[in-house]
C-alpha cells in the first residue's frame, strides 16, 4: 500500500471541502473493506484518505413513527442490519441478502453505503433495497439531492455520484399491507462467495381480492447494473398469483436479463436460473404473506 | 507523516506512533510483536488475521491501524492466563484435534471467542456461520466445529480474557 495522509473531518461540509481541496488525490473511507483491498493491490493509490466516521452517524436502522419510513444511515454496518429485529421481521428480503454477504468479520466493518457506492454488479445489498423502492440522499458541494436507488447505478462500478459527493442515507418508504418479499443469492458455495445471480421478489396483495397490487422483480448479476424486470412486474400486477403465473413471470424476467458468460457462470445457465429463482422467490413471498397474516 | 493512536491491546493501554497506511495487522505483528495473528490472503478472504475490536471479530489485514484509535483490541495472545494456562477455547482445540498445521488457529480462536462472548450457547449453525470467514486448508472443519462446541459447555465466567500485564516477565 502506498503512503497517504489520513484526514478526519467532523462535518459533511468539512469532508466535502477536504475532497475538493485534494481533487483526484482524495478518496473517502467508511468501513474500508473494499478500498483498503484496492489500495493494497495498487489498483488505486490516493494521497489523501478522508474518513467519514465522524461525519455519518452510525445509528441503528430506525423507522419514523409518523411517516413509516425506514432510514438506514450509509455508515450502518451489514452486521447491524443483520442483527436488527425490525429488519428481520418486517423487511425480510433485506435480512435474506445481508446475512450472506462476506463473513462475520467483513459484515462487522463493511457499511451498506459502501456496498452501494462500490456499485459492483454482484452487490447483494442493492437488490432488496431496489425491491423495497429505496431512495438515497446524497450530499455534495452543490448541496443535497435525492434519487431513487434504481437510478443510482450507471454501469459496472459506476454510479451517479459526482466528485466529492457523499451517500448520506438510504430511505425505504412504508410498505403496503399484505406484502411479502424474499431474496436468494445463488452461488456455488454459501460463504465468502460473490453471487452468480441475485434474485429479489416483492409482492403486495390486495386485501379483498388477493390479487397482486404491486410487484417488484429485481435482478443482480443479470445485467451490467442491478435492474428491475419491468415486463415481469407488469405481468404480475392485477393477477391472482399462483405457480403458473410465477412460472410465466420467471420466463419473462429471464428474457429481460442481459446475462453473460463469466468465471462464475455461463449465460444460458444464468438465464434458466433467473426463471427458476423468480418463481421460487415469488412462492416464498406468498408464504411470508400467509405467515404474517396468521400472526396478525 | 506519523499519527499517534492510543488503544487497549490485550488489556494494556498502548500508545504508539503509526503511519496511516499501516494495517492493524502490520501494527500488531511488526510494531508490537504480536505475531500470533497471521497474514494469510491479505485481502479479507481467509480470516487468519482475525482479531477482536470492541467485541467484534474483524480482519486485521484490511483494517487500518489508524482506525484502532480508542478501541479495545484482543489478539490470540490475550487468551491464555499469564501463567500459561490455556483459555478454555484453546484447551478445547487441543483436546478435540482442532489444530493441524496451526496457521488458521489464531483466527479460528478469535472468531470463536467473539461468538461465545456474544452467544454463550450457540447451535451448530451459529458456529458454522461465525467461522464461515475462516479458511482451514488442512480441512479440519469438523474437529474445529467440535472444539468450539465442546468449549460452550464451560461456564461464562471461565471464558474470559486475562491479558499479559505490562510487568509480565515474559514480555
Amino acid at each position: 500500500m502506498n503512503k497517504f495522509e489520513y484526514l478526519v473531518p467532523q462535518t459533511l461540509d468539512e469532508a466535502v471541502s477536504m475532497y475538493d481541496a485534494h481533487g483526484d488525490q482524495a478518496a473517502y473511507i467508511a468501513g474500508g473493506t473494499d478500498i483498503v483491498v484496492k489500495m493494497k493491490e495498487y489498483k488505486i493509490s490516493p494521497g489523501y484518505i478522508i474518513s467519514l466516521k465522524h461525519v455519518l452517524p452510525r445509528s441503528e436502522p430506525q423507522r419514523d413513527r409518523e411517516t413509516g419510513e425506514l432510514t438506514l444511515a450509509a455508515s450502518v454496518t451489514h452486521r447491524m442490519i443483520e442483527n436488527s429485529a425490525l429488519i428481520k421481521n418486517e423487511y425480510p428480503i433485506l435480512h435474506d441478502a445481508i446475512g450472506n454477504i462476506g463473513s462475520v468479520q467483513i459484515r462487522n466493518v463493511a457499511t451498506i453505503g459502501g456496498n452501494l457506492v462500490n456499485a459492483v454488479p454482484s452487490a447483494d445489498g442493492v437488490i432488496p433495497l431496489i425491491a423495497l423502492d429505496a431512495g438515497v440522499n446524497i450530499y455534495g458541494a452543490k448541496g443535497k439531492r435525492s434519487l431513487a436507488l434504481v437510478h443510482f447505478f450507471t454501469g459496472p462500478g459506476q454510479n451517479v455520484l459526482e466528485k466529492g459527493e457523499i451517500l448520506v442515507d438510504i430511505v425505504i418508504p412504508p410498505q403496503l399491507p399484505h406484502t411479502g418479499s424474499a431474496y436468494h443469492k445463488f452461488g456455488r458455495r454459501k460463504a465468502m462467495e460473490l453471487p452468480m445471480l441475485g434474485v429479489g421478489v416483492l409482492l403486495s396483495l390486495e386485501e379483498r381480492t388477493r390479487r397482486c397490487a404491486r410487484a417488484r422483480v429485481c435482478l443482480g448479476v443479470a445485467a451490467p447494473t442491478p435492474f428491475r424486470a419491468l415486463g415481469a412486474e407488469r405481468f404480475l400486477v392485477g393477477k391472482k398469483i399462483d405457480d403458473a403465473v410465477l412460472q410465466e413471470a420467471g420466463t419473462i424476467a429471464a428474457e429481460e436479463s442481459q446475462v453473460r458468460d463469466s468465471i462464475r457462470g455461463v449465460a444460458w445457465y444464468r438465464r434458466e436460473m433467473v426463471a427458476v429463482l423468480v418463481r421460487r422467490m415469488g412462492q416464498k413471498c406468498l408464504e411470508r404473506i400467509k405467515t404474517t397474516s396468521e400472526k396478525a | 507523516m506519523f499519527n499517534e493512536i492510543e488503544f487497549t491491546c490485550n488489556g494494556n493501554l498502548t500508545r504508539v506512533k503509526i503511519e496511516p497506511h499501516w494495517t492493524l495487522l502490520h501494527l500488531l505483528r511488526e510494531g508490537l510483536g504480536f505475531t500470533g495473528t497471521k497474514e494469510g490472503c491479505g485481502s479479507g478472504e481467509c480470516g487468519a488475521c482475525t482479531v477482536i475490536v470492541d467485541g467484534l471479530a474483524v480482519n486485521a489485514c484490511i483494517y487500518l491501524a489508524v482506525e484502532a484509535d480508542g478501541k479495545d483490541i484482543t489478539t490470540v495472545e490475550g487468551l491464555a492466563d499469564a501463567d500459561g494456562t490455556l483459555h478454555p477455547l484453546q484447551q478445547s482445540f487441543v483436546d478435540n484435534g482442532g489444530i493441524q498445521c496451526g496457521f488458521c488457529t489464531p483466527g479460528m480462536l478469535m472468531s470463536a471467542k467473539a461468538l461465545l462472548d456474544d452467544t454463550p450457547a450457540p447451535d451448530e449453525t451459529q458456529i458454522k456461520e461465525a467461522l464461515a470467514g475462516n479458511i482451514c486448508r488442512c480441512t479440519g472443519y469438523v474437529q474445529i466445529f467440535d472444539s468450539v462446541k465442546a468449549a460452550t459447555g464451560e461456564s461464562r465466567e471461565d471464558i474470559r480474557v486475562v491479558a499479559w500485564k505490562d510487568n509480565d516477565e515474559r514480555r
